[in-house]
């Protein structure tokens, strides 16, 4: 019996590829962000970043294993990824309570409800964190001011975000050097410019995502936002301190990239990223919400499945 | 007040108008029995009685002259009647059938000559080999019947890695044999009492290249043929067949059957012993 | 900046063992296994009957139609029997099995090693010696070349291509075969060109064989109107259509012939068959195959004679491995599990390659990610992911409306998969479907 051939069709050999190849990959390229934060933001950036992962990985087993009755998928990596993008999208003196819900509302809502892995129609990490700025704004948008490797958790001071000092009419913001290294408030994983843009370079190098979602996301933000400060510079912030600051960065590179949400063909991608462009700078210029990124994101997840219905891979031959 | 009264009022009615004026253009004019006959199906659209579904067979029904050939295999007789009485139409008669397996090559009698490990999947399979046994007819017994039943009616059975049919739950919806790439799976008369008897084997080779490949494969020795009172076997291409119209039950066949390919499902159990034994398995499955 | 196909493709570990090893003439075996459908399109009818004797190159079935191709006997001996015989495509299909006494080969061969370069026939002869010699592409699809060689009306070939991309993993027949009979196969060449009436060809050659390009440079200096042109490494390079595209940048359209574009491809061991069918007058009874896999002792090319069993071959490349899991007729991304190492070389053999255990089982699967690889892989441009799904439900007109017809089964998107999915299974099926409902509602 055991020495019995085997039989499949072909192909007989495969790439070597698999999920958890890519998203530990897309974990490694957080890494330099996450040390980013942990410098400015202490010991509040490791309470949360661990209580999301941990929650997520649990709620995801706990749901496999006793609703679906399926083998747990634990270590594929991609419940650690979504606790860490939602851990990087929350402020870093979050109660430990809220984050919990914040973690169920991801996997619970955004993945699990779908019928888990490959199923959502939107990122979870963003779910949970929209579920949670809806359902606790104050706890939510206030955000502790960056320190020297605070040990304390729950910060009293509170420091405002680029983008709500747009929103509140102020000019005064930080530097652009501060801006880049990360040295001002917001979620902690968003705030390091550099750090994010080398996880971007790292993903792109090891082919893990391709160009077209990350720069169309930002071109166009950087247009729009660059037309509407051409005519009216007083009023309109510079496009560049809307590329550095608030989440755009991290949701370009990070959440409109996740694979199973975003459009399969290149073309594709790049409508994708357009809309999501000009969804986040009208939310930022014209909406109540100061950042617009996780809305413009979900918006855009709910068409991807019209998206690919609609464009089609470029066919050999043409039609 | 008055004048929020009077404006949503006027939309309401202005609303009411509109939806009135399209539901009367747009109307599609169905005949109320066809709704009727539906209430009495069992609305499971499972395709067996031919039609797409039950709305369609309501409306074969309702426009038919006469109910003959139109049968539903899942409500029976009892449906039928009731289709019968709401249409005053006379009720067609059809025979009850049942789904058999006409594969009985197990575990321990088709020896594996190879391992399959491509998609899991008998349609896939099947689209590129003749199976991981030396016999190219068999059941490759990955469960596309299975997957395809709506009243979970077929399983697999895990020792013999064939698929079997409850008595009770199949409806003779003839999903499975469309299923099977292989037509190992016929819809066949259940008999008196479920009794019946069938040759449980679709292997085409010549018989010592059946054998080789499965100890329970019919040969084509044409044994049963001489045997059967009745003229119900026919032997075509190595493979005996018993006509299920021709045949009376008398059981000769299975007993001269040297591979044991001939299956008799519950009758009492009999006094030889061989026979007892495949009875038995069968009726306890 | 080396030319490619400009949609999609893989480029999987070479691992051309065999590289650079001699091909080496393969002793006979004692019975040799002949099937009569070594080919696309009607099996050959026999003309011989159990107990005649035959020679090497006797004629042994005889095309059963347009579309079919002349079986000649590859050794000498008497005809055991014509009966099923299990062939590479796993199913018992009929077959003349010829016990081997001697090696008596047919007088009209010229058996000498004397290169012959002019050749003073008419295109039509020319034709007509191929066709009679029973010669298919030797790359694999094993279409009878008569057919192919004679477009049909209202259409006129402009450029013959010659495929020596060898894009497969581990396959080394065609590079071991350019590197010994390039002169050959270049005057088979110009007997292709002479044959479809065209005054170019262009020899088509992967990147990764530069020793093959600079012989083939040398030697086509002496020839007018063949050109060499190196190729970006890529798989599927070798597909017709592939290689339409990287060479002349046109793209055949869906259900179109390469001759709508101008272009007739032949495979290079194909140019050497016709070079020895219409020089030598000896018919296709032998061709390169390469033995090779990690397990393998020694990967070889061998020159063995159609019908002889893989078993006897892989006696010769050392013995079948310990720990052997999978015994592949062809190339790791196109070529057939066969579930008996008893099975003959056939025209298409181009290698036996033997994957251990631990290489042959496949990985379990996962839900589909939506990664898009699969779709960016696709060297036909079309959505493999969506079209697995629509063999499952069994959706066969949204599948024919995504071109699920125009597959090439190359396995690129399996292959890229990171969820190990089994998409080229599902939509092998799925073709096949589909093509057998275009075909039913044309008559």
């Amino acid at each position: 019996m055991e020495n019995n051939l085997i039989v499949s069709p072909s192909p007989h050999i495969h790439g070597g590829d698999s999920i958890s190849k890519n998203m530990y990959g897309v974990i490694i390229a957080l890494i330099p962000a996450f040390l980013v934060s942990l410098y400015y933001f202490g010991i509040g950036a490791l309470v949360v970043t661990a209580v999301s992962v941990i929650a997520c990985v649990g709620f995801e087993y706990l749901i496999q294993k006793f609703l679906f009755r399926q083998e747990p998928t634990l270590w594929d990596g991609s419940a650690i990824l979504t606790g860490l993008l939602l851990a990087f999208n929350l402020p870093s003196n979050l109660p430990i309570w809220i984050i919990l819900i914040g973690a169920l509302a991801a996997i619970g809502i955004g993945k699990m409800s779908f019928g888990g892995l490959g199923n959502n129609i939107f990122n979870p990490a963003l779910v949970g964190r929209v579920f949670l700025l809806i359902s606790f704004p104050t706890q939510m948008t206030t955000w502790p001011v960056p320190g020297n490797f605070p040990l304390t958790y729950t910060d009293a001071e509170t420091g405002a975000t680029v983008l709500s000092l747009i929103k509140g009419g102020s000019h005064e913001f930080p530097t652009y050097t501060d801006m880049l290294l990360g040295n001002m408030g917001g979620s902690f994983g968003e705030v390091g410019a550099i750090a994010l843009i080398l996880g971007l370079i790292y993903m792109l190098v090891r082919r893990i995502i391709s160009w077209h979602i990350p720069v169309s996301v930002i071109g166009t933000v950087v247009v729009f936002t660059g037309i509407m400060y051409a005519v009216d510079p007083y009023s309109y912030a510079n496009p560049l301190v809307h590329l550095l600051s608030g989440g755009l960065l991290l949701g370009a590179i990070f959440m409109a990239t996740d694979y199973v949400t975003s459009p399969l063909t290149k073309k594709g991608m790049l409508l994708y990223g357009v809309g999501i462009g000009l969804l986040t700078s009208v939310i930022r210029l014209f909406g109540s919400y100061p950042e617009g990124m996780s809305f413009a994101i979900l918006i855009m997840n709910a068409f991807t499945p019209l998206i690919n219905s609609y464009i089609k891979p470029k066919h050999f031959g043409g039609k | 007040m008055l004048f929020a009264i009077v404006s949503l009022g006027g939309i309401g009615a202005i609303g009411a108008l509109f939806l009135y004026a399209a539901s009367k253009k747009f109307e599609v004019y169905e005949d109320p029995r066809i709704a009727d006959v539906q209430v009495v199906l069992p609305g499971v659209n499972c395709g067996g009685c031919g039609f797409p579904g039950c709305s369609a067979f309501g409306a074969a029904c309702v426009n038919a002259d006469t109910l003959d050939g139109l049968f539903c295999p899942v409500g029976g007789v009892k449906v039928m009647d009731q289709v019968a009485s709401i249409l005053g139409k006379e009720a067609g008669s059809a025979e009850l059938t049942i789904a058999v397996v006409r594969c009985n090559g197990t575990c321990q009698a088709r020896p594996r000559t190879n391992r399959y490990d491509g998609a899991k999947n008998c349609a896939v399979a099947a689209f590129l080999y003749g199976g991981e046994t030396g016999c190219a007819y068999g059941c490759f017994g990955f469960g596309d019947c299975v997957n395809v039943c709506s009243f979970d009616a077929i399983h697999i059975n895990p020792e013999t890695n064939l698929p079997e049919v409850s008595e009770e739950k199949c409806t003779a919806c003839g999903a499975c044999t469309k299923a099977c790439p292989k037509i190992l799976i016929e819809l066949r008369k259940k008999g008196p009492k479920g009794r019946r008897v069938y040759v449980s084997c679709m292997n085409k080779d010549k018989g010592g290249v059946a054998r080789k490949a499965c100890s329970n494969a019919c040969i084509g020795c044409g044994k049963c043929v001489k045997e059967c009172p009745f003229e119900a076997i026919t032997l075509e291409s190595n493979l005996a067949y018993i006509d299920p119209v021709k045949c009376r039950l008398c059981r000769k066949c299975v007993g001269v059957c040297p591979t044991g390919a001939i299956h008799e499902v519950n009758f009492p159990p009999k006094k030889e012993k061989p026979v007892v034994e495949v009875t038995e398995e069968i009726n306890s499955n | 900046m080396l030319r490619t196909f400009r949609i999609g493709g893989i480029h999987p570990p070479e691992n051309k063992l065999s590289a650079g090893k001699k091909i080496t003439p393969l002793t006979l075996p004692k019975q040799v296994i002949i099937p009569l459908n070594q080919h696309i399109g009607a099996p050959a009818v026999p003309v011989v009957k159990k107990g005649d004797l035959v020679k090497t190159g006797t004629l042994l079935a005889k095309a059963g139609g347009f579309v079919s191709a002349n079986i000649h006997s590859s050794v000498s001996g008497k005809v055991n029997k014509i009966d099923n015989a299990l062939d590479a495509s796993s199913f018992k299909r009929p077959a003349v099995y010829i016990d081997v006494e001697g090696d008596e080969w047919e007088d009209a061969i010229d058996r000498s090693e004397d290169y012959i370069k002019d050749c003073a026939l008419s295109d039509k002869e020319i034709i007509a010696r191929i066709s009679e010699a029973g010669i298919v592409g030797l790359g694999g699809a094993t279409f009878p070349i008569q057919v192919k060689l004679t477009p049909p009306p209202g259409n006129k070939a402009e450029i013959l291509i010659i495929n020596a991309v060898e894009c497969e993993p581990y396959l080394t027949s065609d590079h071991s075969l350019m590197m010994e009979k390039g002169g050959q196969i270049l005057t088979g060449v110009v007997l292709l060109m002479k044959a479809i009436c065209v005054s170019r060809a262009v020899i088509g050659i992967e990147n990764n064989k530069k020793d093959a390009i600079s012989h083939f440079r040398q030697l086509a200096k002496q020839y007018q109107g063949i050109e060499i042109m190196p190729l970006k490494v890529q798989y599927p390079q070798g597909g017709e259509k592939q290689l339409i595209d990287a060479v002349i940048r046109r793209q055949v359209k869906s259900g179109a012939l390469p001759i709508s574009v101008g272009a007739v491809v032949q495979n290079v061991g194909t140019a050497y068959a016709v070079y020895e069918a219409v020089q030598k007058n000896k018919p296709l009874i032998e061709r390169v195959v390469t033995v090779t896999g990690k397990a393998v002792s020694s990967p070889s090319n061998f020159l063995a004679r159609i019908g002889t069993p893989i078993s006897h071959l892989i006696e010769a490349a050392g013995g079948l491995p310990e720990n052997t899991g999978k015994i592949i007729g062809g190339g790791p991304m196109m070529g057939k599990a066969l579930i008996s190492e008893e099975v003959p070389v056939t025209k298409g053999s181009s290698g036996v390659l033997i994957l251990t255990k631990a290489e042959s089982v496949r990985k379990p699967m996962y839900p589909c990610i939506r990664c898009g690889k699969c779709v960016n892989v696709c060297p036909m441009g079309l959505n493999p992911t969506f079209l697995m799904s629509l063999t499952e439900l069994g959706d066969w007109p949204v599948a024919e409306n995504n071109n699920i017809v125009d597959c090439i089964e190359c396995g690129s998107c399996s292959y890229t998969c990171p969820s190990n999915r089994t998409l080229l299974d599902f939509i092998r099926l799925g073709k096949g479907k589909v093509i057998g409902i275009q075909r039913a509602r044309k008559s």
